[in-house]
């Protein structure tokens, strides 16, 4: 072991960096493979169907086979196509959702980059996600994809609001922009985590969220009826893959985001219970976390395969005409909790 | 200290190169991203500077949201090149004129004379747990209260006249009231009527 730390410290900075940074993509790449599997074989089940369970044992090698399979097929530029901001599109999308896990903490203390306007960089980056979208509708020259391009473009910027502004809540509760310190504040127990002060807060954000990602069922922007996929109608092969990526990417980042805003992070649930506290002790609390973001991710693939698809204009409605007002009340509902010192969250 | 400066001098070049091609772009596409392009490295330059609240808020407010906006208009419009291009010679004079008395005024104001190195030397690192963010909260919400919430006021008024001007009541389109839509009851919609069975002819 004593060896291993020497040979940490003996690699030069930008090297230990470069580490750390596999350290996370590779493990969050992985993951996306899996939560695609994962979200075939639930939604099966759901359905009462088998989902994949062709390739290896109980299909467990069906996200390799398909990204194989996606590996090796043609990228078609469609004729009038415009060919650098259609190939740079993808690549836009899946940026922000990647590069926003640099301020991610897994555990105290255990994150790449400490910076302590964490949470501003956080809606600053995941604001950026939507270019990719726009670009790649007006770049593919589709009637279809452009329609969905502008769908989608309308609903993030719609519901991005909303997302910000439940953010300013938990910034006004915990006082700080340190992603660190925003699970820290929440330290006691589960009840003293933010999902109970700040409860619309939390109801607003986890369903804005799923609008963000355009998952079901807020989906409009691939309308399957009306407009086959949306903005990426066009593209084909790993150029597709990309955009795949992308949107699973985001889901498991608005899931982690989700649990370290309102669920505490990395902090055990059974803290400050008598005996059960004390036995789960030795659980670390990279685990919690994990456990956490699995079921948000689960609740993802629930709604997909619960909800029918939301009618435009009401989608449209639910984020300015209800979430955005249901933020603004209570903005000034935790300002007054903090300023009254609120026993048990604020005292 | 050497590192910084070859990171400010390739953001710098690249923001000039973006600015550049944002004015002699002909596709308002190209134009609305190299705009992007500026604002991002302009937030590096920022950070560079110790300005990690204001760079961020800069992509946040206006890669995030402002040349979203714009793109999405951009992107609608159908722009007739050969007509823009037909006034460019017509008004080459006014437009170097303006130019020329900005560089002018320019040059007067932030000059070497009263920007040279000399009279503003490099400021010393700020430590490491200094937050950009909470000395700027506090500027703004103690001794700059006052110009703050006036600030704040324009722009609620702003908001307010922008929606006034594009409301307009059109009687003839139909609106469905989500209220009214939801406390539907089957009764209100459906009949359940007895009948006896009819005889066939």
């Amino acid at each position: 072991m004593d060896w291993l730390i020497a040979f940490w410290g003996w690699l030069p900075l930008p090297i230990q960096i470069l580490l750390k940074i596999a350290a996370i993509l590779i493990p969050l790449l992985l993951l996306v493979a899996y939560y695609t599997y994962a979200e075939r074989k639930l939604i099966g089940y759901m359905q009462v169907r088998v989902g994949p369970n062709r390739v290896g044992p109980k299909g467990w090698l069906q996200p390799i086979a398909d990204a194989v399979k996606l590996l090796f097929k043609e990228i078609i530029l469609p004729t009038g196509a415009n060919k650098l901001l259609f190939l740079i599109a993808p690549l836009i999308s899946i940026g922000p959702a990647l590069v926003a896990w640099a301020v991610f903490p897994f555990d105290a203390g255990v994150v790449l980059a400490d910076i302590n306007a964490g949470l501003l960089y956080i809606l600053a980056l995941t604001s950026m996600g939507v270019y990719g979208v726009v670009i790649a509708g007006w770049a593919s020259n589709s009637k279809y994809a452009f329609l969905g391009a502008m769908r989608s473009a309308a609903q993030i910027v719609a519901y991005e609001i909303a997302m910000g502004f439940a953010l300013v809540g938990v910034l006004v509760a915990a006082g700080t922009l340190n992603l660190g310190e925003i699970v820290m504040r929440q330290e006691g127990s589960f009840l003293h985590w933010y999902w109970l002060p700040l409860l619309p807060l939390f109801l607003v954000y986890w369903i804005s969220g799923v609008a963000e990602t355009n998952r079901a069922p807020f989906d409009v922007a691939e309308g399957e009826s009306e407009i086959v996929a949306g903005f990426h109608v066009e593209y084909s092969g790993m150029a597709f893959a990309v955009f795949f990526l992308a949107e699973y990417a985001n889901m498991i980042l608005i899931s982690a985001l989700t649990v370290l805003m309102f669920f505490g992070g990395w902090l055990s649930p059974f803290q400050g219970i008598p005996l059960l506290g004390d036995y789960t002790a030795w659980v670390p609390g990279f685990a919690w976390l994990l456990l956490k973001t699995f079921f948000f991710m689960f609740l993802f693939l629930w709604f997909r395969a619960t909800f029918p698809r939301y009618r435009y204009d009401q989608i449209m409605r639910l984020g300015w005409k209800v979430f955005i007002p249901i933020t603004i009340v209570w903005i000034v509902v935790v300002a007054l909790m903090k300023v009254g010192h609120m026993p048990w969250w604020f005292d | 200290m050497q590192f910084e400066k070859f990171l400010f001098y390739v953001f710098a070049a690249i923001l000039l190169f973006a600015a550049v091609m944002v004015v002699t772009r002909r596709n308002p596409v190209h134009s609305a991203l190299f705009m992007v392009v500026a604002f991002f490295n302009c937030a590096a330059l920022w950070l560079l500077a110790e300005a990690e609240f204001l760079a961020i808020t800069l992509v946040l407010v206006y890669v995030g949201a402002v040349m979203v906006l714009f793109m999405f208009v951009v992107m609608m419009l159908d722009v007739n090149l050969a007509e823009l291009r037909a006034g460019f010679i017509r008004n080459l004079p006014l437009g170097v004129l303006v130019a020329a008395i900005m560089v002018v005024e320019m040059i007067l104001v932030v000059g070497p004379r009263l920007f040279g190195l000399d009279s503003f030397p490099a400021p010393a690192p700020a430590p490491a747990d200094y937050g950009n963010t909470r000395e700027l909260g506090i500027a703004l919400y103690t001794q700059y209260l006052y110009p703050f919430e006036i600030a704040a006021v324009i722009l609620l008024v702003a908001i307010i006249a922008a929606i006034g001007l594009t409301m307009r009541r059109r009687p003839d389109t139909k609106y469905q009231d989500p209220a009214r839509q939801v406390q539907v009851k089957a009764k209100d919609r459906l009949r359940i009527i007895q009948m006896d069975a009819e005889e066939k002819g």
